[in-house]
Protein backbone atom coordinates (compact mmCIF):
# COMPACT_ATOMS: atom_id res chain seq x y z
CA UNK A 1 0.00 0.00 0.00
CA UNK A 2 1.45 3.34 -1.04
CA UNK A 3 1.52 5.53 2.58
CA UNK A 4 0.86 9.60 1.85
CA UNK A 5 2.61 11.55 4.03
CA UNK A 6 1.79 15.22 3.61
CA UNK A 7 4.24 18.17 4.94
CA UNK A 8 2.72 20.21 7.05
CA UNK A 9 2.19 23.61 6.30
CA UNK A 10 4.98 26.03 7.66
CA UNK A 11 4.03 27.71 10.67
CA UNK A 12 3.63 31.44 11.15
CA UNK A 13 6.37 32.26 13.80
CA UNK A 14 5.34 35.70 15.35
CA UNK A 15 6.95 37.60 18.73
CA UNK A 16 5.66 40.60 21.13
CA UNK A 17 7.93 42.72 21.33
CA UNK A 18 8.00 44.51 24.70
CA UNK A 19 6.80 48.03 25.15
CA UNK A 20 10.44 49.29 25.18
CA UNK A 21 11.71 47.87 21.90
CA UNK A 22 8.42 49.21 20.28
CA UNK A 23 9.32 52.81 21.06
CA UNK A 24 12.41 52.52 20.64
CA UNK A 25 12.03 50.82 16.91
CA UNK A 26 9.80 53.96 16.60
CA UNK A 27 12.53 56.26 17.11
CA UNK A 28 15.20 55.25 15.15
CA UNK A 29 12.41 54.41 12.16
CA UNK A 30 12.07 58.30 12.48
CA UNK A 31 15.26 59.13 12.23
CA UNK A 32 16.14 56.49 9.37
CA UNK A 33 12.98 58.37 7.47
CA UNK A 34 14.16 62.12 8.13
CA UNK A 35 16.49 62.19 5.39
CA UNK A 36 14.28 60.91 3.07
CA UNK A 37 11.74 63.20 3.93
CA UNK A 38 13.84 65.73 3.91
CA UNK A 39 15.38 64.95 0.69
CA UNK A 40 11.91 64.59 -1.29
CA UNK A 41 10.67 67.75 0.30
CA UNK A 42 13.52 69.92 -1.03
CA UNK A 43 12.80 68.07 -4.75
CA UNK A 44 9.66 68.84 -4.36
CA UNK A 45 10.25 72.80 -3.49
CA UNK A 46 12.43 72.74 -6.69
CA UNK A 47 10.54 71.26 -9.08
CA UNK A 48 7.09 73.16 -8.00
CA UNK A 49 9.19 76.33 -7.85
CA UNK A 50 11.21 75.83 -11.39
CA UNK A 51 8.31 74.02 -13.05
CA UNK A 52 7.32 77.17 -15.62
CA UNK A 53 10.55 77.61 -16.34
CA UNK A 54 11.57 74.04 -17.27
CA UNK A 55 8.43 73.54 -19.23
CA UNK A 56 8.93 76.94 -21.20
CA UNK A 57 12.54 75.96 -21.91
CA UNK A 58 12.04 72.23 -22.43
CA UNK A 59 15.01 70.14 -23.21
CA UNK A 60 16.90 73.41 -24.22
CA UNK A 61 17.43 73.91 -20.56
CA UNK A 62 20.45 71.21 -21.36
CA UNK A 63 21.23 71.69 -24.04
CA UNK A 64 21.25 75.61 -24.90
CA UNK A 65 23.99 77.78 -23.23
CA UNK A 66 22.28 80.90 -23.54
CA UNK A 67 20.95 82.80 -20.14
CA UNK A 68 19.52 86.07 -20.46
CA UNK A 69 16.24 87.61 -19.81
CA UNK A 70 14.31 90.89 -20.83
CA UNK A 71 11.85 92.95 -18.94
CA UNK A 72 10.19 95.89 -19.74
CA UNK A 73 10.41 98.72 -17.72
CA UNK A 74 7.17 97.12 -15.48
CA UNK A 75 9.01 94.39 -14.79
CA UNK A 76 7.48 92.15 -17.16
CA UNK A 77 9.38 89.49 -18.80
CA UNK A 78 9.41 90.43 -22.53
CA UNK A 79 12.03 87.83 -24.18
CA UNK A 80 13.88 85.03 -21.96
CA UNK A 81 16.57 82.36 -22.35
CA UNK A 82 18.04 80.19 -20.18
CA UNK A 83 20.42 77.07 -20.79
CA UNK A 84 22.64 74.96 -18.45
CA UNK A 85 24.57 73.39 -20.93
CA UNK A 86 27.86 75.14 -20.34
CA UNK A 87 27.20 75.35 -16.65
CA UNK A 88 26.85 71.46 -16.34
CA UNK A 89 29.85 71.19 -18.59
CA UNK A 90 31.87 72.72 -16.36
CA UNK A 91 30.43 71.38 -13.20
CA UNK A 92 31.56 67.95 -14.49
CA UNK A 93 34.72 69.00 -15.78
CA UNK A 94 36.05 70.75 -12.48
CA UNK A 95 34.73 67.80 -10.68
CA UNK A 96 36.46 65.23 -12.90
CA UNK A 97 39.79 67.41 -12.78
CA UNK A 98 39.53 67.68 -8.90
CA UNK A 99 39.17 63.60 -8.46
CA UNK A 100 42.06 63.40 -10.93
CA UNK A 101 44.17 65.10 -9.40
CA UNK A 102 42.51 64.43 -5.62
CA UNK A 103 42.57 60.26 -5.63
CA UNK A 104 46.37 59.58 -5.96
CA UNK A 105 47.35 61.46 -3.71
CA UNK A 106 44.42 60.83 -1.10
CA UNK A 107 45.23 56.81 -1.96
CA UNK A 108 48.85 57.57 -1.22
CA UNK A 109 48.39 59.50 2.32
CA UNK A 110 46.06 56.84 3.32
CA UNK A 111 48.56 54.25 2.53
CA UNK A 112 51.21 55.96 4.17
CA UNK A 113 49.55 57.06 7.36
CA UNK A 114 48.44 53.48 7.55
CA UNK A 115 51.44 51.04 6.86
CA UNK A 116 54.60 53.72 6.83
CA UNK A 117 53.79 56.71 8.83
CA UNK A 118 55.03 56.34 12.71
CA UNK A 119 52.61 56.66 15.57
CA UNK A 120 52.91 60.07 16.54
CA UNK A 121 52.88 61.50 12.80
CA UNK A 122 50.10 59.87 12.11
CA UNK A 123 48.08 61.18 14.63
CA UNK A 124 49.61 64.72 14.39
CA UNK A 125 48.62 64.20 10.20
CA UNK A 126 45.25 62.77 11.02
CA UNK A 127 44.61 66.05 12.62
CA UNK A 128 45.35 68.48 10.03
CA UNK A 129 43.61 66.48 7.53
CA UNK A 130 40.12 66.63 9.50
CA UNK A 131 40.73 70.31 10.45
CA UNK A 132 41.33 70.75 6.20
CA UNK A 133 38.01 69.24 6.02
CA UNK A 134 36.55 71.82 8.06
CA UNK A 135 37.91 74.37 6.57
CA UNK A 136 35.72 77.37 4.93
CA UNK A 137 35.42 77.03 1.36
CA UNK A 138 35.76 80.33 0.75
CA UNK A 139 39.10 80.62 2.01
CA UNK A 140 40.46 77.87 -0.25
CA UNK A 141 38.93 80.10 -3.08
CA UNK A 142 40.95 82.72 -1.55
CA UNK A 143 43.96 81.47 -1.38
CA UNK A 144 43.36 79.84 -4.80
CA UNK A 145 43.04 83.39 -6.01
CA UNK A 146 45.73 84.79 -4.57
CA UNK A 147 48.41 82.10 -4.61
CA UNK A 148 47.16 79.37 -7.37
CA UNK A 149 46.12 81.63 -10.00
CA UNK A 150 49.00 83.35 -10.71
CA UNK A 151 51.37 79.86 -10.73
CA UNK A 152 48.74 78.14 -12.47
CA UNK A 153 49.16 79.75 -15.65
CA UNK A 154 52.90 78.71 -15.53
CA UNK A 155 52.17 75.37 -15.37
CA UNK A 156 48.97 75.95 -17.85
CA UNK A 157 51.50 76.88 -20.60
CA UNK A 158 53.49 74.34 -19.56
CA UNK A 159 50.95 71.75 -20.11
CA UNK A 160 49.92 73.79 -23.26
CA UNK A 161 53.31 73.69 -25.12
CA UNK A 162 53.78 69.82 -24.02
CA UNK A 163 50.78 68.13 -24.11
CA UNK A 164 48.91 70.41 -26.25
CA UNK A 165 48.24 67.64 -29.26
CA UNK A 166 45.63 66.25 -26.03
CA UNK A 167 42.37 68.07 -27.36
CA UNK A 168 41.29 69.04 -23.96
CA UNK A 169 44.97 70.47 -22.78
CA UNK A 170 45.47 72.93 -26.28
CA UNK A 171 44.56 76.42 -26.20
CA UNK A 172 44.92 79.15 -28.39
CA UNK A 173 44.90 82.66 -26.72
CA UNK A 174 46.76 82.34 -23.33
CA UNK A 175 43.59 83.15 -20.87
CA UNK A 176 44.66 80.73 -18.32
CA UNK A 177 44.27 82.55 -15.25
CA UNK A 178 40.04 81.93 -14.51
CA UNK A 179 39.84 78.38 -16.10
CA UNK A 180 38.34 75.31 -15.41
CA UNK A 181 42.09 74.01 -14.37
CA UNK A 182 42.79 76.07 -11.70
CA UNK A 183 39.05 75.35 -10.42
CA UNK A 184 39.57 71.84 -10.06
CA UNK A 185 43.03 72.25 -8.71
CA UNK A 186 41.22 74.10 -5.96
CA UNK A 187 38.43 71.42 -5.77
CA UNK A 188 41.12 68.70 -5.50
CA UNK A 189 42.23 69.94 -2.49
CA UNK A 190 39.17 70.39 -0.77
CA UNK A 191 37.97 66.99 -1.59
CA UNK A 192 41.40 65.37 -0.35
CA UNK A 193 40.65 65.16 3.01
CA UNK A 194 37.29 62.96 2.64
CA UNK A 195 38.59 61.27 0.18
CA UNK A 196 41.84 60.35 2.12
CA UNK A 197 39.71 59.42 5.79
CA UNK A 198 37.66 57.31 3.74
CA UNK A 199 40.34 55.37 2.15
CA UNK A 200 42.38 55.72 5.52
CA UNK A 201 39.68 53.78 6.70
CA UNK A 202 38.88 51.31 4.62
CA UNK A 203 42.45 50.30 4.63
CA UNK A 204 42.95 49.89 8.16
CA UNK A 205 40.24 47.35 8.17
CA UNK A 206 42.02 44.88 5.84
CA UNK A 207 42.40 41.78 7.76
CA UNK A 208 45.01 41.58 9.27
CA UNK A 209 45.62 37.73 8.88
CA UNK A 210 45.48 38.35 4.88
CA UNK A 211 48.30 41.15 5.69
CA UNK A 212 50.45 38.53 7.44
CA UNK A 213 49.77 35.35 4.96
CA UNK A 214 51.49 38.24 2.58
CA UNK A 215 54.50 38.98 4.45
CA UNK A 216 55.12 35.35 5.46
CA UNK A 217 55.02 34.97 1.79
CA UNK A 218 58.53 37.12 1.72
CA UNK A 219 56.21 40.00 0.43
CA UNK A 220 57.75 43.85 0.48
CA UNK A 221 55.26 46.04 1.91
CA UNK A 222 54.55 47.37 -1.51
CA UNK A 223 54.16 43.75 -2.75
CA UNK A 224 51.73 42.82 0.17
CA UNK A 225 49.87 46.33 -0.15
CA UNK A 226 49.25 45.49 -4.07
CA UNK A 227 47.92 42.15 -3.22
CA UNK A 228 46.09 42.45 -0.19
CA UNK A 229 45.18 45.97 0.94
CA UNK A 230 44.13 47.88 -2.41
CA UNK A 231 41.72 44.67 -3.09
CA UNK A 232 40.59 44.74 -0.40
CA UNK A 233 40.00 48.45 -0.28
CA UNK A 234 38.89 49.19 -3.56
CA UNK A 235 35.15 48.95 -3.28
CA UNK A 236 35.68 51.75 -0.04
CA UNK A 237 38.15 53.91 -2.53
CA UNK A 238 36.15 54.64 -5.31
CA UNK A 239 33.17 55.16 -2.81
CA UNK A 240 34.96 57.87 -1.45
CA UNK A 241 35.93 59.15 -4.51
CA UNK A 242 32.51 59.43 -5.21
CA UNK A 243 31.68 61.21 -2.26
CA UNK A 244 34.42 63.46 -3.41
CA UNK A 245 32.85 64.19 -6.69
CA UNK A 246 29.77 64.63 -5.33
CA UNK A 247 31.17 67.70 -3.10
CA UNK A 248 33.42 69.31 -5.97
CA UNK A 249 29.86 69.18 -8.01
CA UNK A 250 28.22 71.19 -5.07
CA UNK A 251 30.54 73.51 -4.54
CA UNK A 252 29.95 77.20 -4.96
CA UNK A 253 32.07 79.53 -3.39
CA UNK A 254 34.85 78.45 -4.08
CA UNK A 255 34.44 78.20 -7.72
CA UNK A 256 32.65 81.22 -8.07
CA UNK A 257 35.97 82.79 -6.83
CA UNK A 258 38.61 81.45 -9.01
CA UNK A 259 36.44 80.63 -12.46
CA UNK A 260 35.28 83.21 -14.79
CA UNK A 261 31.38 82.45 -15.82
CA UNK A 262 30.83 82.13 -19.42
CA UNK A 263 27.82 81.17 -20.90
CA UNK A 264 30.07 79.08 -23.67
CA UNK A 265 30.24 74.89 -23.73
CA UNK A 266 34.45 74.87 -22.91
CA UNK A 267 35.42 71.89 -23.29
CA UNK A 268 39.33 73.21 -22.74
CA UNK A 269 40.53 72.82 -19.16
CA UNK A 270 43.41 75.87 -19.50
CA UNK A 271 41.36 78.29 -20.91
CA UNK A 272 39.29 80.75 -18.89
CA UNK A 273 35.80 79.90 -19.27
CA UNK A 274 33.27 77.89 -17.67
CA UNK A 275 31.39 77.87 -14.65
CA UNK A 276 30.01 75.30 -12.40
CA UNK A 277 25.64 75.06 -11.81
CA UNK A 278 26.20 76.45 -8.08
CA UNK A 279 28.39 79.17 -8.91
CA UNK A 280 25.26 80.58 -11.80
CA UNK A 281 23.34 79.97 -8.87
CA UNK A 282 25.29 82.43 -6.60
CA UNK A 283 26.17 84.45 -9.35
CA UNK A 284 22.90 85.43 -9.85
CA UNK A 285 20.42 84.69 -6.70
CA UNK A 286 21.08 88.50 -5.40
CA UNK A 287 19.76 90.51 -9.22
CA UNK A 288 17.38 88.01 -10.38
CA UNK A 289 13.84 89.05 -11.12
CA UNK A 290 11.09 86.55 -9.60
CA UNK A 291 11.18 85.11 -13.01
CA UNK A 292 14.75 84.11 -13.30
CA UNK A 293 14.61 82.98 -9.46
CA UNK A 294 12.41 80.26 -10.90
CA UNK A 295 15.25 79.21 -13.56
CA UNK A 296 17.99 78.99 -11.03
CA UNK A 297 15.53 76.77 -9.18
CA UNK A 298 15.25 74.90 -12.16
CA UNK A 299 19.26 74.88 -12.52
CA UNK A 300 19.46 73.59 -8.68
CA UNK A 301 16.84 70.55 -9.38
CA UNK A 302 19.09 69.72 -12.50
CA UNK A 303 22.02 69.98 -10.41
CA UNK A 304 20.30 67.75 -7.78
CA UNK A 305 19.42 65.61 -10.49
CA UNK A 306 22.83 65.19 -11.76
CA UNK A 307 24.63 64.48 -8.36
CA UNK A 308 22.00 61.56 -7.70
CA UNK A 309 22.65 60.30 -11.04
CA UNK A 310 26.42 60.45 -10.26
CA UNK A 311 25.72 58.40 -6.89
CA UNK A 312 23.63 55.92 -8.79
CA UNK A 313 26.54 55.25 -10.94
CA UNK A 314 29.30 55.01 -8.25
CA UNK A 315 26.73 52.53 -6.38
CA UNK A 316 26.54 50.41 -9.38
CA UNK A 317 30.40 50.72 -9.76
CA UNK A 318 31.15 49.27 -6.06
CA UNK A 319 28.62 46.66 -6.39
CA UNK A 320 30.44 45.24 -9.17
CA UNK A 321 33.88 45.40 -8.21
CA UNK A 322 33.18 45.18 -4.75
CA UNK A 323 32.82 41.58 -3.88
CA UNK A 324 35.96 40.17 -5.46
CA UNK A 325 38.80 41.40 -3.04
CA UNK A 326 36.54 40.61 0.44
CA UNK B 1 67.57 20.84 3.97
CA UNK B 2 68.51 23.53 6.57
CA UNK B 3 69.03 23.45 9.40
CA UNK B 4 67.36 25.95 12.34
CA UNK B 5 68.24 26.78 15.93
CA UNK B 6 66.57 29.12 18.08
CA UNK B 7 69.53 30.67 20.53
CA UNK B 8 68.13 31.95 24.14
CA UNK B 9 65.00 33.53 22.58
CA UNK B 10 63.51 35.74 24.95
CA UNK B 11 60.21 37.79 23.64
CA UNK B 12 58.23 40.88 25.49
CA UNK B 13 55.23 42.89 24.74
CA UNK B 14 55.94 46.01 25.90
CA UNK B 15 57.00 45.52 29.47
CA UNK B 16 55.50 41.70 29.63
CA UNK B 17 57.82 39.31 29.26
CA UNK B 18 56.44 36.39 27.60
CA UNK B 19 58.95 34.30 26.78
CA UNK B 20 62.23 33.27 28.42
CA UNK B 21 65.36 31.99 27.51
CA UNK B 22 64.30 29.06 25.02
CA UNK B 23 66.90 27.60 23.00
CA UNK B 24 65.95 25.12 20.73
CA UNK B 25 67.50 23.19 17.90
CA UNK B 26 65.15 21.96 14.68
CA UNK B 27 66.87 19.05 12.77
CA UNK B 28 66.68 19.03 9.13
CA UNK B 29 63.74 16.58 7.47
CA UNK B 30 62.46 16.41 11.13
CA UNK B 31 58.70 17.22 12.63
CA UNK B 32 58.92 18.95 15.61
CA UNK B 33 55.35 19.70 17.83
CA UNK B 34 55.40 22.91 20.54
CA UNK B 35 52.87 22.20 22.65
CA UNK B 36 51.60 23.50 25.84
CA UNK B 37 48.51 25.33 27.62
CA UNK B 38 47.00 28.36 26.23
CA UNK B 39 49.20 31.80 26.66
CA UNK B 40 52.51 29.91 27.32
CA UNK B 41 54.14 31.27 24.29
CA UNK B 42 54.14 28.38 21.99
CA UNK B 43 52.84 30.86 18.86
CA UNK B 44 55.27 33.56 20.25
CA UNK B 45 58.18 31.68 19.70
CA UNK B 46 57.31 30.37 16.34
CA UNK B 47 56.57 34.26 14.75
CA UNK B 48 60.44 34.74 16.15
CA UNK B 49 61.59 32.16 13.90
CA UNK B 50 60.75 34.19 10.72
CA UNK B 51 60.84 37.54 11.99
CA UNK B 52 56.64 37.60 12.38
CA UNK B 53 57.01 38.83 15.73
CA UNK B 54 58.25 42.20 14.79
CA UNK B 55 54.91 43.21 13.24
CA UNK B 56 53.15 43.85 16.47
CA UNK B 57 53.95 47.24 17.92
CA UNK B 58 55.83 46.68 20.94
CA UNK B 59 57.32 43.26 20.74
CA UNK B 60 60.58 42.88 21.15
CA UNK B 61 63.03 39.69 21.54
CA UNK B 62 66.41 38.77 22.35
CA UNK B 63 68.39 36.12 21.23
CA UNK B 64 69.43 34.10 18.07
CA UNK B 65 67.64 32.05 15.47
CA UNK B 66 70.47 30.62 13.48
CA UNK B 67 69.74 29.35 9.40
CA UNK B 68 72.07 27.80 8.27
CA UNK B 69 74.21 28.95 11.28
CA UNK B 70 73.37 32.54 10.47
CA UNK B 71 71.59 34.55 12.37
CA UNK B 72 68.16 35.82 10.77
CA UNK B 73 68.19 39.09 12.95
CA UNK B 74 71.64 40.29 11.91
CA UNK B 75 72.04 43.94 11.17
CA UNK B 76 71.64 44.37 7.03
CA UNK B 77 69.10 41.15 6.75
CA UNK B 78 66.98 41.37 4.33
CA UNK B 79 63.60 40.12 6.12
CA UNK B 80 61.69 39.33 3.02
CA UNK B 81 64.64 36.87 2.06
CA UNK B 82 64.36 34.92 5.72
CA UNK B 83 60.25 34.63 5.30
CA UNK B 84 60.75 33.32 1.80
CA UNK B 85 63.39 30.13 3.58
CA UNK B 86 60.60 29.86 6.55
CA UNK B 87 57.38 29.46 5.47
CA UNK B 88 54.39 29.46 7.50
CA UNK B 89 50.93 28.24 8.04
CA UNK B 90 48.55 29.82 9.86
CA UNK B 91 45.37 28.76 11.94
CA UNK B 92 42.97 30.47 10.29
CA UNK B 93 43.08 29.68 7.11
CA UNK B 94 43.46 33.11 5.15
CA UNK B 95 43.97 32.30 1.14
CA UNK B 96 43.57 35.51 -1.13
CA UNK B 97 39.83 35.90 -2.07
CA UNK B 98 40.66 38.10 -4.86
CA UNK B 99 42.66 35.14 -6.33
CA UNK B 100 41.74 32.35 -7.90
CA UNK B 101 42.92 29.08 -6.89
CA UNK B 102 46.05 29.50 -9.05
CA UNK B 103 46.71 32.40 -8.02
CA UNK B 104 46.97 31.88 -4.59
CA UNK B 105 49.37 28.87 -5.09
CA UNK B 106 51.23 31.10 -7.47
CA UNK B 107 50.78 33.98 -5.50
CA UNK B 108 53.90 34.15 -3.27
CA UNK B 109 56.14 34.35 -6.67
CA UNK B 110 54.53 37.24 -7.64
CA UNK B 111 54.42 38.96 -4.24
CA UNK B 112 58.59 38.24 -3.82
CA UNK B 113 59.30 38.69 -7.59
CA UNK B 114 60.54 35.64 -8.22
CA UNK B 115 60.97 33.68 -11.36
CA UNK B 116 60.09 30.05 -12.63
CA UNK B 117 60.06 28.42 -15.95
CA UNK B 118 57.43 26.65 -16.08
CA UNK B 119 54.12 27.67 -13.78
CA UNK B 120 51.81 25.20 -14.32
CA UNK B 121 54.04 22.19 -13.29
CA UNK B 122 54.69 24.24 -9.95
CA UNK B 123 51.27 24.59 -9.15
CA UNK B 124 50.53 21.06 -9.69
CA UNK B 125 53.44 20.16 -7.57
CA UNK B 126 52.69 22.07 -5.12
CA UNK B 127 48.82 21.36 -5.34
CA UNK B 128 49.93 17.42 -5.26
CA UNK B 129 51.79 17.85 -2.52
CA UNK B 130 49.71 19.90 -0.24
CA UNK B 131 47.29 17.05 -1.10
CA UNK B 132 44.38 19.22 -2.79
CA UNK B 133 45.47 18.44 -6.47
CA UNK B 134 43.06 15.54 -7.57
CA UNK B 135 40.12 17.68 -5.58
CA UNK B 136 41.09 21.23 -7.47
CA UNK B 137 42.50 20.46 -10.39
CA UNK B 138 39.48 21.11 -12.49
CA UNK B 139 38.83 24.38 -10.75
CA UNK B 140 41.77 26.29 -10.67
CA UNK B 141 39.83 29.25 -12.00
CA UNK B 142 37.55 29.37 -8.75
CA UNK B 143 38.10 31.64 -6.29
CA UNK B 144 39.91 30.39 -2.89
CA UNK B 145 36.83 31.19 -1.28
CA UNK B 146 34.93 28.45 -3.02
CA UNK B 147 36.53 25.60 -1.08
CA UNK B 148 35.99 23.82 2.40
CA UNK B 149 37.88 25.18 5.41
CA UNK B 150 40.03 22.02 5.27
CA UNK B 151 41.06 22.52 1.45
CA UNK B 152 41.41 26.35 2.30
CA UNK B 153 44.15 25.27 4.27
CA UNK B 154 45.57 22.78 2.37
CA UNK B 155 45.43 25.88 -0.45
CA UNK B 156 47.48 27.72 2.44
CA UNK B 157 49.97 25.20 2.30
CA UNK B 158 50.54 24.79 -1.22
CA UNK B 159 51.09 28.48 -1.35
CA UNK B 160 53.49 28.24 1.53
CA UNK B 161 55.36 25.41 -0.96
CA UNK B 162 54.98 27.42 -4.04
CA UNK B 163 58.29 29.47 -2.76
CA UNK B 164 60.62 26.49 -1.67
CA UNK B 165 60.60 27.15 1.87
CA UNK B 166 63.35 24.92 3.46
CA UNK B 167 61.84 25.20 6.88
CA UNK B 168 57.49 25.38 7.57
CA UNK B 169 56.53 26.96 10.16
CA UNK B 170 52.34 25.86 11.12
CA UNK B 171 51.11 27.64 14.23
CA UNK B 172 48.00 25.73 14.76
CA UNK B 173 46.97 24.45 11.04
CA UNK B 174 44.26 22.34 12.30
CA UNK B 175 42.20 24.13 15.00
CA UNK B 176 39.38 25.61 12.93
CA UNK B 177 39.23 22.04 11.01
CA UNK B 178 36.54 19.04 11.59
CA UNK B 179 38.69 16.00 12.02
CA UNK B 180 38.59 14.39 8.50
CA UNK B 181 40.57 17.51 7.02
CA UNK B 182 42.67 17.17 10.06
CA UNK B 183 43.98 13.65 9.25
CA UNK B 184 44.12 14.71 5.80
CA UNK B 185 46.80 17.69 6.51
CA UNK B 186 48.65 15.44 9.20
CA UNK B 187 49.69 13.30 6.38
CA UNK B 188 50.78 16.11 4.48
CA UNK B 189 52.47 17.04 7.71
CA UNK B 190 54.16 13.58 7.55
CA UNK B 191 55.12 13.63 3.45
CA UNK B 192 56.45 17.24 3.57
CA UNK B 193 59.34 16.47 6.41
CA UNK B 194 60.63 14.05 4.18
CA UNK B 195 61.84 17.37 2.17
CA UNK B 196 61.67 19.76 4.70
CA UNK B 197 61.94 21.01 8.44
CA UNK B 198 58.79 21.20 10.03
CA UNK B 199 58.03 23.24 13.47
CA UNK B 200 54.02 23.00 14.91
CA UNK B 201 52.16 24.25 17.24
CA UNK B 202 49.28 22.26 18.56
CA UNK B 203 46.91 22.00 21.44
CA UNK B 204 45.84 18.53 20.44
CA UNK B 205 48.35 16.15 22.19
CA UNK B 206 47.48 13.37 19.72
CA UNK B 207 48.18 15.04 16.62
CA UNK B 208 51.53 16.15 18.33
CA UNK B 209 51.98 12.28 18.58
CA UNK B 210 51.26 11.18 15.32
CA UNK B 211 53.13 13.58 13.38
CA UNK B 212 56.05 15.10 15.05
CA UNK B 213 59.45 13.68 15.95
CA UNK B 214 60.37 15.65 18.62
CA UNK B 215 58.22 17.46 21.04
CA UNK B 216 58.78 20.64 23.21
CA UNK B 217 56.79 21.26 26.21
CA UNK B 218 56.13 25.27 27.17
CA UNK B 219 54.69 26.55 30.60
CA UNK B 220 54.36 29.45 31.67
CA UNK B 221 53.30 29.61 35.47
CA UNK B 222 52.56 32.99 36.08
CA UNK B 223 55.76 34.07 34.75
CA UNK B 224 57.38 34.51 30.82
CA UNK B 225 56.58 31.59 29.18
CA UNK B 226 59.69 28.70 29.30
CA UNK B 227 60.61 25.40 27.78
CA UNK B 228 60.01 22.41 30.28
CA UNK B 229 61.09 19.75 28.40
CA UNK B 230 62.37 18.98 24.56
CA UNK B 231 63.10 15.00 23.90
CA UNK B 232 61.96 12.53 21.33
CA UNK B 233 58.23 12.56 20.86
CA UNK B 234 57.40 9.10 22.38
CA UNK B 235 59.82 9.59 25.01
CA UNK B 236 57.57 12.85 26.13
CA UNK B 237 54.74 10.98 26.09
CA UNK B 238 55.70 7.90 27.69
CA UNK B 239 58.61 8.85 30.32
CA UNK B 240 58.62 12.08 30.40
CA UNK B 241 61.22 13.12 32.87
CA UNK B 242 58.87 16.76 34.47
CA UNK B 243 56.37 15.64 36.53
CA UNK B 244 54.43 19.23 34.74
CA UNK B 245 54.87 17.32 31.34
CA UNK B 246 53.58 14.38 32.69
CA UNK B 247 50.82 15.99 34.40
CA UNK B 248 49.76 18.31 30.97
CA UNK B 249 50.56 15.13 28.69
CA UNK B 250 48.00 13.01 30.69
CA UNK B 251 45.26 15.57 30.69
CA UNK B 252 45.93 16.28 34.21
CA UNK B 253 45.76 20.69 33.57
CA UNK B 254 45.47 22.58 30.62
Amino acid sequence: MLSMTTAPAPREITTQPRRSDRIFRRVVTAGGLSSLVILSLITIFLAYRGFEVLRQEGLRFITSSQWSITTDDAGNVVESHFGLAAMLVGTILCAFIAVVIALPISVASALFLNFYSPQWLKKFLVAVIDMMAAFPSILFGIWGFLVLMPSAEYWAKILNHHLGFIPVLKIAPYVVTRSPFVAGVVLAIMIIPIITSVSREVFSQTPLDRIQAAYALGATRWGMIKAVVLPYGRSGVIGGAMLGLGRAMGETVAVFTVLNIVFQVNWHILLGAGGNVASLIILKFGEASPYEIKALMAAGLVLFILTLMVNAIADLIVKKTGKSGR
Amino acid sequence: MSSLSARGIHAWFGKHHALEDISLDFAPGTVTALIGPSGCGKSTFIRTLNRMHEFIPSAAMAGEVLLDGKDVYAPGTDVTKIRLQIGMVFQKPNPFPSMTIGENVLSGLKLAQLKVDNKDDLLEECLERAGLWKEVKDRLGAHGGSLSGGQQQRLCIARALAVKPQVLLMDEPCSALDPGSTLRIEETIRHLSESMTIVIVTHNMQQAARVSDHTAFFLSDGGPGHMVEFAPTNEIFSRPKDKRTEDYVTGRFG
